[in-house]
């Protein structure tokens, strides 16, 4: 295993440090594993909460600022967070007005969110969780856990983050937060799997040939194993599945994201096809992020993320933002 | 049973599954996301770090905090499931400094019963309850055949081994091994096979305690 680590053990806790030295806008509770905004609850305003286990990064702690989340709680190396971290983040962000929960689905973070939303209800904390599961690669039936949250995530801090920054109720928050989860849709595909640090080897083996569709965000193993093809292609399939779910149709913000290891070129020369098959199906990118934003290590792959835009989501997608992964308009 | 059994027990399983940690890991790869072996160890190795730090005069009050520390120190699924089973089975030992064969069989089916309330699978998904349910059973049916402690706990441990291997040829249906569909089929489940190793462990010590 060669990682640009000191040891397995503290591959969480020295990463912890080394965002706090970069980032004087956060603060963050190293030994609680919380990262929350530096100037502390805004008065008045929903506390926007969200975490999961460490190696997503720049998700979550890099979303952690104005107009966007106010606490991320990381756990060890893809393993949700636990409910004191979640008890700990709800309190530091509680401004008055109610935290949201936004939960990626998967079990774990379920469960955990679950037993902490309860725990900050017994303390007087209004808590509403939203639950994100745009993955299409699964599923939502009553022969699995339900669809998984990946891409859709980044776009339910920003747009959910922007209106509470406004004052929004925190009904209005959980309102919009899910209609951004119900417009979204992503697909993933791997060329590599990734070595979680405290296993030390890959999670699973690819050959030089073969790719995995349809994949999450924990180096797991995807729906379909199959042949390494031109990006036109496998982009094609991410996109009829998404588009067999979701019509591609109107104004979208798309999102290609790496898993970690694929170069910035790679993803541009996957977006020109996303772009393409997008605008031969009759819609409009207003709106697009190309780069890592979700990733699982160093896994070499792309997701495509597509939500469907209306004036209110476009206008809160481009309110100001001032967090170490997405800043503009301050 | 003691508290000192119960604290037996839980170093015994923390032994055992530091011991099988790579190998459950390995199961966690094959249909997971690589971590179950790491995270139980590390839940294992809190509980012993709570039980000695921490004054637990009855068994009830050992699998408490037991469990409230896998919920407070593993994460993902394990740590809120393993932990509410060791709550769900510490309660129903009430107060009482010693527990009876039966009380042990209640406590187990009071964990049985937690783990389904908060995860809502049932047998036959692919989950440690296709370790847990069977063991149960095999109990309390040894013990109304009037086994001895010893023989009563080997009957569960070899149901619940039995039960994470049958869960070989399952497909999953709930947690994330459920996303693969069709191909978690034919691999073990892990948290059945951890579940196995626990209940092994339980065996192993009543066949040194109580005879």
């Amino acid at each position: 295993m060669k990682k640009l680590i000191n040891s397995p053990d503290s591959v969480v806790t020295d990463a912890l440090a080394g965002v706090a030295a970069a980032h004087p806008s956060l603060s963050v509770d190293i030994a609680n594993k919380v990262i929350t905004r530096a100037g502390g609850p805004v008065s008045g305003k929903v506390g926007l909460v969200s975490g999961g286990g460490s190696g997503h990064e720049p998700l979550h702690g890099g979303f952690v600022g104005y107009g966007m989340l106010d606490a991320a709680c990381p756990g060890e190396v893809f393993t949700s967070p636990v409910p004191d971290q979640m008890l700990a983040a709800t309190k530091a962000v509680d401004g008055g007005a109610g935290v949201l929960h936004i939960v990626k689905n998967y079990t774990g973070d379920v469960l955990n969110f679950q037993l902490a939303a309860e725990l900050a209800s017994d303390d007087g904390i209004e808590v509403v969780p939203v639950v994100v599961n745009d993955d299409v690669a699964v599923q939502d039936s009553l022969y699995t856990a339900g669809r998984r949250g990946v891409g859709a995530t980044i776009f339910v801090e920003k747009i959910a983050g922007a209106l509470a920054e406004r004052g929004a109720a925190l009904g209005e928050v959980a309102g919009i937060a899910s209609e951004v989860n119900q417009r979204s849709r992503s697909f993933g595909v791997a060329l590599t799997s990734c070595t979680v640090p405290a296993a030390g080897k890959p999670t699973f083996d690819l050959g030089d040939t073969e790719i995995e569709l349809g994949i999450g965000i924990h180096g797991e193993p995807g729906r379909h194993r199959g042949a390494l093809a031109p990006v036109r292609d496998i982009a094609a399939v991410a996109l009829d599945a998404i588009h067999a779910d979701l019509p591609l149709t109107g104004d979208v913000l798309v999102m290609v994201n790496g898993m970690g290891g694929t170069p910035l070129i790679e993803l541009y020369v996957a977006y020109n096809e996303v772009h393409q098959y997008i605008t031969g199906k009759g819609a409009r990118i207003t709106r697009n992020l190309v780069g890592n934003y979700i990733t699982s290590l160093e896994m070499q792959g792309f997701s495509v993320t597509v939500c469907q835009l209306t004036d209110t989501l476009t206008d809160l997608w481009d309110a100001p933002v001032d967090t170490p992964a997405l800043r503009w308009g301050r | 049973m003691d508290a000192a059994f119960f604290r037996a027990w839980l170093a015994e399983a923390g032994t055992v599954i530091e011991a099988q940690r790579d190998h459950l890991t390995q199961l966690d790869a094959a249909i997971g996301d690589a971590d179950h072996g790491i995270n139980l160890a590390r839940g294992f190795t809190a509980i012993a770090a709570a039980l000695d730090q921490a004054a637990t005069p009855t068994p009830g009050s050992v699998l408490i905090l037991a469990g409230s520390t896998l919920i407070s120190k593993v994460g993902g699924a394990s740590g809120p499931l393993y932990g509410m089973a060791l709550r769900s089975a510490g309660k129903s030992l009430g107060s009482s400094a010693d527990a009876s064969l039966e009380n042990l069989a209640a406590s187990l089916e009071a964990a049985l019963a937690g783990v389904q309330k908060l995860g809502a699978a049932r047998e036959g998904e692919k989950t440690m309850v296709d370790a847990l349910a069977p063991a149960v059973a095999a109990l309390q049916k040894a013990i109304s055949e009037g086994a001895s402690t010893a023989a009563a706990l080997s009957a569960a441990a070899a149901a619940a081994a039995d039960g994470a291997q049958a869960t070989v040829s399952m497909q999953a249906l709930k947690g994330r091994a459920s996303y693969l569909g069709p191909r978690s089929v034919g691999h073990e489940d892990p948290g059945a096979a951890s579940t196995a190793l626990i209940m092994g462990a339980l065996r192993d010590v009543a066949q040194l305690h109580a005879p």
